[in-house]
């Protein structure tokens, strides 16, 4: 009986040292004494919500594979290896020598010894244990180390959709820069018939009259967005509308859910996402401009609101903040200066290159155009941008081997890229045998 | 068993996990061995050759009244194995039917699993990858029966029922027969040739 006595007692007291501690970690707001608890440094792709835990690891069961989808749904478009590919139980010797149905056995977390500049952890030779006989349907490959696979230009374990075969030998010959560059145009969205004139805010509303003008000469009016459209916030049947001045983003996802969807997803709304307070420029690793470092990221700090201008959202509003090798070389770079030649009017709509052309592509969605404004989306890697970005105005080749070029992407592209990615011309002496080998069987064939 | 009886079965087998029904145990290598019906359930054999029915008859389906259909009207929407970045097109049926065996892939809760494999596959991913897949797949090309078969996985045993998938247009032959994945071994394919195999797998006890 004592035994037993002493059995409950440990008990009683595990569950009294503990329950405040998984309370904490799982339950109550971040906190900084949740960063004790971090095991080590977290990657730059997730050090935003490092102290809200529940948002990837579940109280008594690890991490998740649902709570790395819920963000990176834009790797689930084009992946090659889903986790579905490996539950077919002929892979279970596969899943012997790697687990491959969980992010987590290649994308660990908290290890920066083993963090990538990309921002993940990634085994090398993990190619090995299902392509091992890789050379013997491509002979091209016989000489290369399993730990040069994903170099960049050749292949990525998620998104090969610019670099497939087919794919490679379809855009080879193409020119650096194409005939007729220019993004997608946005979808024309505004129906003239219903643009508003006269501002609908209560009798008595104070504001300053330049936010009037912006109004009335911008999208919202024009598209018959009121005042009330935003501020009056919505009530039930025979309520009285309640005026509010400041908004949150949520109120802009009433009328633009897409764009409100992958701003939450990428760097600058993941904190919002995650229920915290907004992101900073001060909280961010990259260098950012002193003077911006309090700034809360929400839609209106780059859309400058009741003007909203989108060109102003596509350069200045990044400049403002962003303060990185990259981003300083922007404005000596080929872009701009087509970006100045678009805003100017003296060229093409969609033909100047903005830092919101690359970073927020526009995406085709059957006939729709729309921004992506998960700005992380075409990074994850940066070939994921060939088809997004590039491909508008570039050849494959040249869009391949500037993402190659490191000194390139420190630049901003201010040169020719120097770095010659071969896959092109692997595919193209491929696709040219095999049709040499049809042509010889249909000789035979013929002579037989 | 009524013939009405029997149909609900099936269904609530083709909707529900299938890991619950009667286990009895086929044997391994043709069409010797057929799993006998226990406890009232279907067995296993039955349930397999139930669901491969409804896959063929979806793809055929798609085949006769979405690709040939949109064939005999001239339409410039067409069948294309890069459907994903070709302004209008469409999968190719065979691509129909793997997307179908991926979503089922994805629900953790079918309990069985189907693919479509060959002996002479376009792409390495879809060549046998077991012993009894290897012995199944050369059946059906040489015998003008199904295979059913068991074989062990991760300390699960299942029945293996594999159906002859034959070339029954001239698009599946030539696009094969040209198609620069194709091995300098392969067969030159004809109409009504076997060239590949239907795998359905299905836990057993």
């Amino acid at each position: 009986m004592a035994r037993y006595g002493v059995a409950i007692w440990a008990a009683l007291l595990t569950l009294a040292v503990s329950a405040p501690l998984v309370y904490s970690l799982f339950v109550v707001e971040p906190s900084v004494a949740k960063s004790v608890f971090l095991p080590g440094e977290t990657t730059h792709g997730h050090y935003q919500i490092e102290l809200k835990c529940s948002a990837c690891h579940d109280a008594g069961a690890g991490v998740n594979n649902n709570s790395c989808r819920d963000c990176h749904t834009a790797l689930q478009e084009y992946d090659t290896h889903p986790a579905k590919k490996f539950r077919d139980p002929t892979n279970a010797h596969r899943l012997e020598k790697i687990e491959a149905r969980e992010c987590v056995t290649c994308h660990r977390e908290h290890d920066p010894h083993e963090t990538t500049a990309m921002g993940v952890t990634i085994p090398t030779n993990y190619c090995v244990y299902c392509h091992d006989e890789i050379a013997q349907s491509r002979p091209s490959h016989a000489n290369f180390e399993f730990n040069t696979c994903t170099t960049s230009g050749c292949h990525n374990y998620h998104d090969n959709s610019a670099l497939y075969e087919d794919f490679l030998f379809k855009h080879d010959g193409a020119s650096d820069i194409l005939a007729d560059p220019h993004v997608p145009l946005l979808s024309p969205e505004i129906d003239p018939a219903k643009r508003v004139v006269k501002p609908d805010a209560p009798a008595g509303t104070k504001y300053d009259a330049t936010l009037e003008t912006d109004w009335r000469e911008t999208a919202h009016a024009a598209a018959g967005v009121n005042c009330a459209g935003c501020h009056a916030q919505p009530v039930e049947k025979g309520g009285t509308a309640k005026w509010r001045e400041q908004l949150t983003t949520h109120d802009c996802e009433t009328c633009h859910q897409s764009e409100h969807a992958g701003f939450l997803q990428g760097m600058h709304g993941m904190r919002i996402a995650a229920g915290l307070s907004p992101m900073t420029p001060e909280q961010a690793r990259l260098p950012m401009k002193a003077a911006a470092a309090h700034r809360e990221l929400s839609c209106t700090s780059c859309h400058d609101d009741h003007r909203f201008d989108t060109q102003h959202a596509a350069v200045n509003a990044c400049l403002n903040c962003h303060d990185d090798e990259h981003s300083q070389a922007y404005q000596a770079s080929s872009h701009f200066e087509l970006w100045k030649a678009e805003v100017a009017g003296t060229a093409p709509a969609g033909s100047g290159v903005s830092c919101a052309t690359c970073h927020l592509p526009r995406v085709e969605e059957g006939r729709r155009v729309t921004v992506q404004h998960n700005q992380n989306a075409n990074l994850q890697p940066n070939e994921a941008m060939v088809r997004s970005v590039c491909l508008n105005c570039h050849g494959l080749q040249f869009s391949l081997d500037s993402l190659a070029d490191t000194q390139l992407l420190e630049n901003c592209f201010q040169a020719k890229p120097t770095v010659h990615v071969e896959s092109l011309e692997m595919a193209k002496a491929w696709f040219e045998a095999k049709e040499r080998e049809k042509q010889a069987r249909n000789r035979k064939q013929s002579s037989d | 068993m009524s013939l009405r009886n029997c149909s609900v079965l099936w269904l609530c087998a083709i909707t529900t996990i299938v890991g619950g029904l009667t286990g009895c145990g086929p044997a391994a290598g043709g069409a010797v061995g057929v799993p006998s019906t226990a406890g009232g359930g279907i067995s296993p054999k039955k349930f397999a050759d139930a669901v491969h029915s409804v896959m063929m008859a979806d793809r055929t389906v798609y085949t006769k009244h979405v690709v040939n259909r949109l064939k005999s009207q001239e339409s410039s929407v067409t069948p294309s194995e890069y459907w994903k970045d070709e302004d209008d097109t469409i999968p190719l049926p065979a691509q129909m039917f793997r997307m179908g065996s991926e979503i089922v892939a994805d629900d953790e809760d079918a309990g069985f699993q189907y693919a479509l494999k060959s002996k002479w596959p376009l792409n390495d991913q879809n060549k046998a990858a077991t012993p009894v897949e290897i012995e199944a797949l050369e059946y059906v090309a040489e015998h003008d029966d199904n295979f059913y078969g068991e074989e062990e996985l991760a300390g699960q045993k299942y029945l293996v029922a594999v159906y002859a998938d034959k070339a029954v247009a001239n698009a599946c032959f030539d696009c094969h027969n040209n198609h620069p994945n194709r091995g300098a071994e392969f067969p030159e394919f004809k109409m009504g040739d076997t060239m590949g195999g239907v795998i359905v797998r299905v836990p057993i006890d």
